[in-house]
């Protein structure tokens, strides 16, 4: 377009790629990605818990990198790939070693904040900084967990990421 | 939320037509914008998406200096090599700032445009008095409950504290701030209340932050970041300091020194009494503690904040001795 700007009227027609597949929306500019993905695409494993950048539990990855889904708003993705906690397993239901950590470690108690927690562990495995309890701690701080299962969820981070390096 | 319409900006020509846009606002990482939008702080009637503008996420770092474009994300600073290395305060501030997530996002144009987090300023339902929000209506904080809130650069209008901690240590070592047809420092960009608390920036409609720009300096190299806060991590400040350290052959004489707080005052904050009185003397706990007490001068607190005047001399000292013990 001359005025290099694309425009939008009331209602935007949007095409995300969730989890290696298209989806179509039509929906108006400010929807976040937290709202298109649990009222509109019925992806509800993403949870919406204070829905104002403070608790972590809508953490998706954008483009590979953990980010959260209330503070992003649906338009601004749309030619980004997006994973949700239903895209983490492999195709033959296998579980992310993520996963089965949590599983076997009891990392969870109501769950609520799981989704969060296994999304922000995989690219917190794997941006390198799980190095240590210590390091797990701070970089895994921006998922809370109100049961208080923090404990065991350093624990999972921790035996996930020996398994990813061995 | 009230609806907006969206632009996605191609270039940054179209994104600064776009930005003088009456009721126009700039769309980055999305962590201010989106969450104040929600709060009813924000009324956009139009919001331009910046964030795929291509050619804007640059980091590149010499010893001379450090030139970071705007969108480049808090993360990729934090971890850069070269701003490890050559400019560890710059790193650290931006590592203890809010979590791995919000990091991802956040970009280092829309760092410097964080708003701050005064509980008043954030809740328009049930406190309409907000000299920030609504020019001329009276400040909800003082007399309110003012634990959080600045002790420095403050004004009958507005005593809300600066929230970030890049802006600390980019105000310690002398960056600017690039807008594409003007530069300015850091330190002056940020403007404190006075009577005009609505006006945070020096920034005007049409303009849009392209880079930062950091001048390499030996006290640069040996810096430090120093944040203490109610909680380990994921926090803001409630006190923190930028130090910078360069010491004569002798390894004890001060020949030059950077100290900048955060969390205690309306905006990033240059304590120079504290590096004047430093500068030629030798390095011991004694003068160092003394010189800190300094950067409280015309220190106001509001009752629950006055901890902030003891906490921010001592966060000082603290960064300072640690930059002497690792010679």
């Amino acid at each position: 377009m001359n005025d290099q700007v694309t425009t939008s009227p009331t209602t935007l027609s949007l095409h995300l790629t969730i989890n290696g597949r298209d989806h179509a929306l039509e929906i108006e500019p400010r929807v976040t990605l937290l709202d298109a993905l649990r009222d509109r695409l019925h992806l509800t494993g993403t949870k919406k818990g204070c829905d104002q950048g403070q608790c972590g539990a809508c953490t998706v990855h954008v483009d590979g990198e953990r980010v959260l889904a209330c503070l992003t708003l649906a338009a601004q993705v749309e030619g980004r790939s997006i994973t949700t906690i239903e895209g983490l397993a492999d195709q033959d239901g296998t579980l992310n070693a993520v996963q089965a950590a949590f599983l076997e470690q009891d990392a969870f108690q109501c769950g609520y904040c799981t989704p969060g927690q296994i999304m922000s562990a995989v690219a917190c495995i794997r941006e390198g900084h799980a190095g240590s309890d210590e390091e797990i701690r701070e970089y895994m701080a921006g998922n809370l967990c109100r049961c208080g299962a923090y404990p065991h969820i350093v624990a999972a981070v921790r035996q996930a990421a020996q398994e990813l390096r061995s | 939320m009230r609806d907006f319409s969206y632009l996605r900006a191609d270039n940054i020509e179209a994104a600064r037509n776009a930005a003088a846009l009456p009721g126009a606002m700039l769309l980055a990482g999305g962590t201010t914008l989106v969450d104040l939008a929600k709060c009813g702080v924000a009324e956009p009637a139009t919001v331009i998406d910046i964030s795929h503008i291509e050619g804007l996420a640059a980091i590149d770092v010499g010893a001379d200096r450090a030139i970071i474009g705007a969108l480049a994300k808090m993360s990729h600073v934090a971890d850069h090599a070269g701003v490890k290395s050559l400019f560890p305060a710059v790193s650290e501030a931006l590592w203890q700032a809010a979590s791995a997530q919000l990091r991802n996002m956040a970009t280092i144009g829309g760092n410097l445009m964080q708003r701050t987090r005064c509980p008043y300023f954030r809740d328009p339902q049930n406190f309409p008095a907000c000299n920030k929000r609504a020019p001329g209506s009276g400040c909800s904080a003082i007399g309110g409950v003012t634990r959080g809130h600045a002790v420095l650069g403050t004004s009958e209008a507005c005593i809300a504290t600066y929230p970030g901690d890049l802006a600390i240590a980019l105000v310690a070592f002398d960056a600017e701030v690039d807008l594409g047809g003007r530069k300015l420092k850091v330190e002056d960009f940020f403007l404190a209340p006075g009577a005009t608390a609505e006006r945070e920036h020096d920034i005007h409609p049409g303009e849009v932050i392209t880079a930062i720009e950091i001048p390499g300096s030996a006290a640069a190299r040996r810096s430090t970041y120093i944040k203490v806060r109610d909680r380990q991590s994921y926090e803001f400040a409630a006190a923190s300091a930028a130090v910078g350290l360069e010491l004569e052959g002798d390894g004890r004489t001060i020949r030059d020194i950077r100290v900048a707080l955060g969390g205690v005052a309306t905006r990033p904050w240059r304590a120079r009494a504290v590096e004047d009185a430093l500068k030629g003397k030798t390095l011991a706990e004694d003068t160092v503690r003394k010189a800190s007490e300094l950067a409280m001068q015309g220190a106001v607190d509001h009752g629950a904040n006055h901890y902030k005047i003891a906490l921010g001399p001592r966060v000082i000292a603290r960064a300072i001795l640690k930059l002497g013990a690792t010679a």
